[in-house]
């Protein structure tokens, strides 16, 4: 509703992106690494690896603005829409494309949403890992989403992100990040084969991930 | 503006002039050897040159600030090289307490007594207090894996960067006889003679070096580099004995200790990265890499000359 309040609203979530831009920066002196792609205006889904909050922060942030404006995270309703608060994040501030994870319970399906937002002109940021990664492993196991989402948009560049040391800047349960220094690469975009199984799909999605981290070479 | 100002003004002015020098020498190698931006060396060399004129541009704008601006911007160095430091160590969970207490307590409360003056405090607080509080609260938050390794990289963490980096400030408070309001040439003898020596090594490097000096630590640092780069540090020393308490031999000869812990300290620095397998410590600074690639001479020069002209000129 753009009356004068939604405006004034609008402009506080403006300066507010600004400053959390600035901060990321201040704390992390995060670097982009476009390494199979240019950050050119492309629609594109970015796929990246997920151990903190902080993370599509951190890639929004290495973008350049006018690709910014049009990048929307994919984030799960329960927990953006739980309070005021994180509502306020979730939609004003960071315009997140809000999903139901849970099956039982929803009445959109993720995919069509995500779809629909592609359809609107907007690039999306997803975690394929579904959740949080807590574990040592570098990668939780991909949920089908993005294969679902690749094979109904199959022109849309897949391309997947990797955040490095996010985790360590902000681990679970901290309140105040430590200072560490994080980049953010961008691999080469994917795209679904045709007649590609599923699961080749989701592997092969993965691996081009995890072969961005910088850890890869030591831990393989 | 007093005497300790304007002689100020004639070294930065001296310090622009070089600066212009080398811009004018870079324009001309770039249009000669390198055209189209090939010739990675020549491209390194204008970004460094680059990166000087803002180094040079800020620490004037310090110096001329004073006491406050001077302990601001090494404060802010400190965070910077403290930030590069532990990214490259393996903290883990359990470190999350203690990182935040090096970054946001330890770090600003050294600078605030390097602030006050208080040297009786500021001497010790890192090298004993933070000593023996470090590892009591890794050991308090319970995890035990690596426990001495992870303890060690944190303690060396705040040694090299914040507590080495502060004897810089530091110089302003030192109360030399017949010096008093000059103090803020101290620090700028001190950069010039670490710097010059960083460039003039690399200078005589590019120009003659054959022979290496430590070939699996650092491929660029030659004898011939080396040797090079101390004579002209302890020419640019001499001759800048007129901003110091020092006669002109007092002056190389603390040029040359300064220009041998910086070697060293770069040596040193060199060590942890190949041991964790980096080429840069950083890359905010284009062209030299991070904080601590630029700071490396510095850090290991600093608290020496500190108290040596503490020791025989207070």
């Amino acid at each position: 509703m753009p009356g004068p309040a939604g405006g004034m609203r609008r402009a506080a979530a403006g300066a507010m992106r600004a400053a959390i831009v600035l901060l990321a920066h201040a704390i992390t002196a995060v670097r982009g690494i476009f390494q199979g792609i240019a950050p050119e205006p492309v629609q594109r889904v970015y796929f990246a690896n997920h151990a903190s909050h902080g993370d599509f922060v951190l890639i929004w942030t290495v973008l350049p603005p006018r690709l910014r404006q049009v990048t929307r995270p994919v984030a799960g309703a329960d927990y953006w829409l739980a309070s005021r608060l994180r509502r306020f994040i979730g939609r004003e501030l960071f315009d997140a494309v809000l999903i139901d994870r849970n099956p039982a319970t929803r009445s959109a399906d993720p995919v069509t949403e995500m779809a629909l937002a592609l359809d609107a002109g907007a690039s999306l940021i997803v975690f394929p890992e579904g959740t949080r990664n807590m574990t040592e492993a570098p990668l939780l196991p991909f949920k089908s989403g993005l294969y679902h989402l690749a094979k109904a948009r199959p022109g849309v560049d897949l391309v997947p992100v990797w955040i490095d040391n996010l985790n360590r800047v902000m681990p679970k349960g901290g309140i105040i990040p430590i200072p560490l220094i994080c980049t953010v690469t961008f691999g080469a975009p994917l795209h679904l084969e045709p007649e590609e199984p599923k699961q080749a799909f989701v592997d092969r999605a993965q691996a081009a991930l995890l072969a961005l981290s910088p850890k890869h070479g030591e831990t393989a | 503006m007093t005497s300790a100002h304007s002689d100020l003004a004639w070294l930065l002015a001296g310090l622009g002039l070089v600066l212009v020098l080398a811009s004018a020498i870079g324009f001309v190698l770039e249009r000669r050897l390198s055209p189209e931006g090939g010739n990675a060396v020549i491209e390194n060399l204008n970004a460094r040159i680059k990166a000087w004129w803002v180094m040079i541009a800020l620490m004037a704008v310090a110096l001329l600030a004073g006491k406050t601006g001077v302990t601001l911007l090494f404060g802010l160095c400190s965070f910077a090289a403290l930030r590069e430091f532990v990214t490259l160590t393996d903290t883990r969970r359990g470190d999350h307490w203690a990182l935040v207490v090096a970054f946001f307590l330890i770090t600003p409360l050294q600078y605030w007594l390097v602030w006050t003056g208080w040297y009786g405090l500021w001497s010790i607080f890192i090298p004993v207090y933070g000593f023996l509080l470090m590892p009591i609260l890794a050991a308090v938050l319970g995890d035990t894996e690596r426990y001495l390794v992870r303890v060690a990289e944190v303690q060396w963490a705040l040694m090299v960067c914040v507590f080495c980096i502060s004897h810089v400030p530091a110089l302003l408070w030192l109360e030399i006889p017949g010096y008093a309001g000059r103090n803020v040439l101290l620090i700028a003898f001190l950069v010039v003679v670490v710097q010059g020596s960083d460039v003039m090594q690399y200078v005589w490097g590019k120009l003659l070096g054959r022979h290496r000096i430590a070939p699996r630590l650092s491929p660029s640092k030659t004898w011939e580099g080396f040797l090079g780069g101390a004579l002209s540090a302890m020419l640019i020393g001499a001759g800048l004995s007129w901003l110091t308490p020092f006669t002109a031999l007092q002056a190389a000869g603390m040029s040359l200790v300064i220009v041998l812990m910086g070697f060293f300290g770069g040596l040193v620095m060199s060590a942890i990265k190949r041991d964790r397998k980096v080429k840069d410590w950083g890359h905010l600074i284009a062209g030299h890499g991070g904080f601590i690639d630029r700071l490396d001479s510095v850090i290991f020069s600093a608290p020496i000359f500190y108290h040596l002209t503490r020791y025989w000129w207070t």
